[in-house]
């Protein structure tokens, strides 16, 4: 009989106060419980992180490589959304 | 560590239709522009295949890799080396985990990743199929072995497919202390009565041939390294890296007093490299054949761990789904009036 599989997760650490928390790979675990802790001796051997996340990795939904321009080309164009787009007199100062 | 050439070249890659012609122009032009490729891009089933391989037999020499230093663990002389030597037992099998999750990304799942090896339709790197006879063989590991894995380890960093680069760079940062602590226990050997410095030779004599092996065939028959420059997968062919290992590690050797088993091996003033005598590719085959000293060991090490832990998986899941079944009952209960 073949092994069942078991689940994929992600794993995502806040490496220090402040910071969001960064994708850093994936792990094999039961359930949670034993994939946070699969997820602290995998990836935090030396002082990577203050706090772990996991995610089962079937719920991450992702865009398709093949709709990045579609998706992502439109804001090129949009440069008034940028303050250089702005013209401010020198003498009104930094703002 | 240990990415080694080993397999049969690749069939001849179909010839795929004009669109696939055209993807995969713009995909090498990807590739010459230095951007990485991401588990959802397109890119053509060679280089799949040739990566899923490659970083699958890597995986797979972490993992082995942990059984001809696990074999010490007990017997470390002191209890600093003790710790020392776990601690990079297990990073060894930190490095197999984040190789397999790289190769998975691939669209291969672990599990028949694992029965790739456990079959023995997947190969791991030489070196593991030597013994360690004596304490003083952790220290020539350590520091040639680990310290030959660096040399291929580095450049891979900068590979084209982007989960493996970033793996290599996590395993990079891991593999210096592995380095230095094998040439700490060689030095204080060194150090030691007559004995032991005679010990840290005898690892020495044993493991400098295996680990000029480690670096695969020389280019001249090597199978791959074409594509797999033109690919950027590998940076430097097998020849260079076992040079750039050579000269920096005969200095070391020479710091330790130490001998290098090879009569020819010569200091090159004009090209500024250690030159060093012929390799004994029929040993380098017979170990990938199946025929090394400890072939059958490591196999069956791995195949019984594996069995072993059968009924822990199979608990956990187990006990996994009858959480999940609990959770969802507990949900489904209509709330009380
Ligand atoms: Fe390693
Ligand atoms: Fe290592």
């Amino acid at each position: 009989m073949p092994e069942q599989k078991i689940p994929l997760w992600e794993v995502f650490i806040r490496s220090r106060n402040g910071l969001a928390h960064k994708h850093v790979g994936s792990l094999h675990a039961a359930d949670a419980a034993m994939a946070l802790q699969a997820a602290r001796d995998v990836y935090t051997r030396r002082g990577e992180g203050l706090s772990l996340w996991v995610v089962p990795s079937a719920a991450i939904v992702a865009s398709d490589p093949a709709d990045k321009d579609v998706m992502f080309e439109p804001t090129a164009s949009k440069i008034y959304r940028h303050p250089t787009f702005y013209e401010v007199p020198d003498e009104v100062g930094h703002m | 560590m240990y990415t080694q050439a080993l397999n049969a070249r690749e069939n001849a890659v179909p010839v795929g239709s004009p669109e696939d012609a055209d993807r995969a122009a713009r995909f090498q032009a990807r590739i010459d522009a230095e951007e990485r490729i991401e588990p959802n891009d397109w890119m053509p089933e060679a280089y799949r295949r040739t990566l899923t391989r490659q970083i699958s037999q890597h995986a797979h020499s972490e993992i082995v890799g942990m059984l001809p230093e696990g074999n010490w663990i007990t017997r470390a002389p002191t209890l600093k080396r003790k710790a020392a030597l776990l601690a990079k037992v297990q990073d060894e099998a930190g490095h197999g985990l984040y190789l397999y999750s790289a190769a998975e990304t691939l669209g291969t799942s672990r599990e028949e990743l694992f029965d790739q090896l456990l079959a023995g339709r997947a190969k791991y790197s030489s070196i593991f199929n030597y013994p360690t006879l004596t304490w003083a063989d952790i220290g020539a590991i350590g520091w040639l072995v680990d310290g030959a894995a660096i040399m291929n380890q580095i450049p891979l960093c900068r590979c084209s497919y982007g989960p493996y680069a970033r793996a290599m760079i996590r395993v990079c940062k891991e593999e210096s202390f592995h380095q230095r602590q094998g040439y700490e226990i060689m030095l204080t050997l060194c150090r030691g009565t007559p004995e032991q410095k005679a010990m840290a030779q005898d690892a020495l004599n044993r493991w400098w041939w295996p680990c000029l092996m480690m670096f695969g065939p020389p280019d001249a028959e090597s199978q791959h390294s074409d594509q797999s420059a033109k690919w950027k997968i590998k940076r430097f062919s097998n020849d260079e890296l076992r040079q750039k290992f050579v000269d920096a590690t005969v200095p070391q050797g020479q710091y330790l007093g130490l001998t290098f088993p090879d009569p020819d091996l010569a200091y090159d003033e004009a090209a500024g490299h250690w030159r060093y005598g012929r390799i004994d590719w029929e040993e380098f085959k017979q170990v990938l054949a199946g025929n090394g000293p400890c072939n059958r060991q490591r196999m069956k090490q791995r195949r019984d761990a594996h069995a072993a832990g059968a009924w822990v998986r199979e608990a956990a899941m187990a006990h996994a789904e009858k959480r999940a079944r609990r959770a969802a009952q507990a949900d489904a209960v209509p709330q009380a009036a």
